[in-house]
């Protein structure tokens, strides 16, 4: 209607509606560009110390200190990692990790799916009570139980020994109890109900039904106990006191605090005890990322 | 019929303590237990080895009026979360705001900003040792190359506490996983109610996103408080508390007094007092949340 009446004053306006677009698509793309060049410099912000570790890693001594720094080492020393790994029995070390990590993540995966069960399936007096008090003791910080706990195991002779550090996780994580008891209860009770029918008992909807439909969630438990035990580092510290005892974790600390050692042995050894953890999440990232996602999510 | 009712209903009962029963114990023995036995350790004077002697509320008298390692640490400890905490939910609630964008290379770009959170603490802190070394360290080097003149970090009371909170910084990606998995949860037509009215993208970031974030950001908030307040692991490997005491963070002044000075009444005391500094704290963020944290359905 305004073009038939009124056509010189719509060429103005078609005019100037013209330049708003455009304008806003140059202010769209200008903010592309700050975004991609704000992501971009953030990118390579965190990624350099990485390659400054890897790179730090392979260079002979005489090529850590330079200005400009040398990014790739020439000649490039792959022998600083044997070197670094067999300056303390580092095998040692990394076996008795994976006997901690290994007996532990059992544990918490038996013990931690079990009390889940009771949480999420059956009835008994107290259990939404006791279950309240367990989800307390998620937010209890380690460092009020660690001197009781210190006290107890040294009367039961453990210092010293991997029990401290295994046992406990055979009575459960009470966050591990969570996420699974969580997983559990989105499982359709009907499916007990049919196994009931076919003969089964409580011990064998827990084991035939529960379990095996919980793969994903028992993955991301599984996942998170081992890179608990990998990192674990003051448990470790105050009950393993022997160096041939010592997990990787302890082991590196000593290896890299030790002044003779140069830097690119240390950086040779922090990124061989790195490069599991890595290797780890990008074969579990998706159990990883629900674990994480659902902790802050729904947690 | 009954009585048949009330045996199935009694086993399901049994059953169900039984599948609780790890998980019992484990509250009982490792959590529940020592926190109380933490309370009367706290009032002895006790090696470990000789029996423990009680001495009243002396260890208490000691932190308040004669030890001023603790106060200096509790500062230290403060200081640090009060800096790095909202730093850290700041730069993680921004990261996860642009890698919610549609851009290229996302999926790289959140894997390379989330790697860093996953290194283990022992390597970080070899790492940023490296790093942040006088002169010769990357940082100092890449400062030199811009023209500025680089403090020594480590080696400067005064400069190595911000250390820290650069350190911390690197591990944002934690926090910008959870942040990108509470953006994905917002549901879209929030924000196609929101573009209807009129709403420009200014104005959908401060009335739709941040509301619906606020429950994830007072999660994080206070995960972040009961974990700044335990900072242990980077300063004992990365300063060992120094220079001069600058970097001698709350447990590590009390895991000395425990397990180096091996005064486990002393330790438990410290122990309790940090314990009820994170209750205070987190209680404070609680309390103030009712004024800024949005519940859908609690309108």
């Amino acid at each position: 209607m305004t073009h038939i009446l009124r056509p010189t004053v719509v060429s103005p306006v078609r005019a100037f509606l013209g330049v708003v677009t455009n304008r806003h698509r140059l202010a769209n793309l200008l903010g592309k560009v700050v975004l991609y060049a704000i992501l971009m410099a953030g990118a390579v912000l965190v990624t350099i110390p990485f390659i400054w570790m890897v790179s730090s890693s392979l260079k002979p001594q005489t090529q850590l200190v330079a200005f400009p720094p040398i990014w790739i080492p020439d000649p490039i020393l792959w022998q600083n990692y044997p070197k670094a790994l067999t300056a303390l029995p580092f095998a040692r070390f990394i076996a008795n990790t994976l006997i901690i990590a290994v007996g532990a993540t059992l544990g918490t995966l038996v013990s931690s799916s079990m009390g889940a069960y009771a949480f999420a399936r059956l009835r008994w007096r107290f259990r939404d009570t006791v279950f309240f008090l367990l989800l307390l003791t998620i937010m209890l910080p380690g460092q009020i139980t660690m001197i009781p706990r210190f006290v107890l195991f040294s009367k039961l002779g453990w210092v010293n020994t991997y029990l401290p550090l295994i046992v406990p996780a055979w009575f459960a994580n009470p966050f591990f109890v969570f996420l699974i008891r969580q997983f559990f209860m989105g499982l359709p009770p009907e499916l007990d109900d049919a196994a009931r029918i076919d003969g089964a008992g409580v011990f064998g909807i827990y084991w035939r039904i529960m379990l095996p439909l919980s793969k994903p969630v028992l993955a991301t438990v599984a996942l998170f106990s081992v890179q608990h035990h990998w990192n674990a580092f003051i448990g470790p510290l105050i009950y393993l006191h022997d160096l041939e005892k010592f997990t990787a974790a302890i082991g590196l600390r000593y290896f890299v605090t030790d002044t003779q050692v140069y830097y690119s042995l240390q950086m040779a050894a922090s990124a061989a005890f790195t490069i599991p953890i890595i290797v780890l999440f990008f074969v579990g990232q998706r159990y990883f990322i629900q674990g994480i996602v659902f902790t802050g999510v729904k947690g | 019929m009954v009585a048949f009712l009330k045996t199935n209903r009694q086993r399901e009962a049994m059953y169900g303590w039984l599948f609780a029963l790890p998980a019992i114990i484990g509250f009982v023995v490792f959590d529940f237990g020592p926190m109380f036995a933490s309370v009367l350790i706290s009032f002895t004077e006790w090696n470990g080895v000789t029996p423990p002697k009680w001495v009243g509320i002396s260890n208490y008298e000691e932190i308040a009026f004669r030890d001023d390692l603790f106060m200096l640490s509790l500062r230290i400890t403060t200081i640090f979360a009060f800096v790095s905490i909202p730093l850290n939910l700041v730069t993680g609630f921004l990261l996860a705001l642009l890698l919610n964008q549609k851009i290229r290379g996302q999926a790289l770009m959140r894997t390379l900003y989330y790697l860093p959170s996953i290194v283990p603490l022992v390597a970080v802190a070899a790492l940023w040792r490296w790093i942040f070394l006088k002169r010769f360290g990357l940082l100092d080097i890449g400062l030199a190359m811009i023209g500025i003149q680089a403090p020594d970090w480590l080696g400067d009371p005064n400069w190595v506490l911000p250390a820290f909170v650069v350190m911390g910084l690197w591990g944002v990606g934690g926090g910008m996983l959870i942040n990108l998995a509470g953006l994905q949860g917002i549901p879209t037509d929030l924000y196609d109610a929101a573009s209807i009215d009129g709403a420009n993208a200014v104005q959908r970031l401060f009335n739709v996103t941040i509301p619906m974030m606020t429950p994830l950001i007072l999660f994080n908030l206070v995960m972040g408080i009961i974990g700044g307040l335990q900072v242990f692991v980077v300063a004992f490997v990365m300063t060992a508390g120094g220079p001069n005491n600058a970097s001698l963070f709350y447990m590590l002044h009390l895991y000395r007094n425990a397990f180096e000075y091996f005064r486990l009444g002393y330790g438990s005391s410290l122990a309790l007092i940090l314990f009820l500094y994170i209750v205070v704290l987190s209680a404070l963020v609680f309390r103030s949340s009712t004024a800024w944290v949005y519940y859908e359905g609690h309108r």
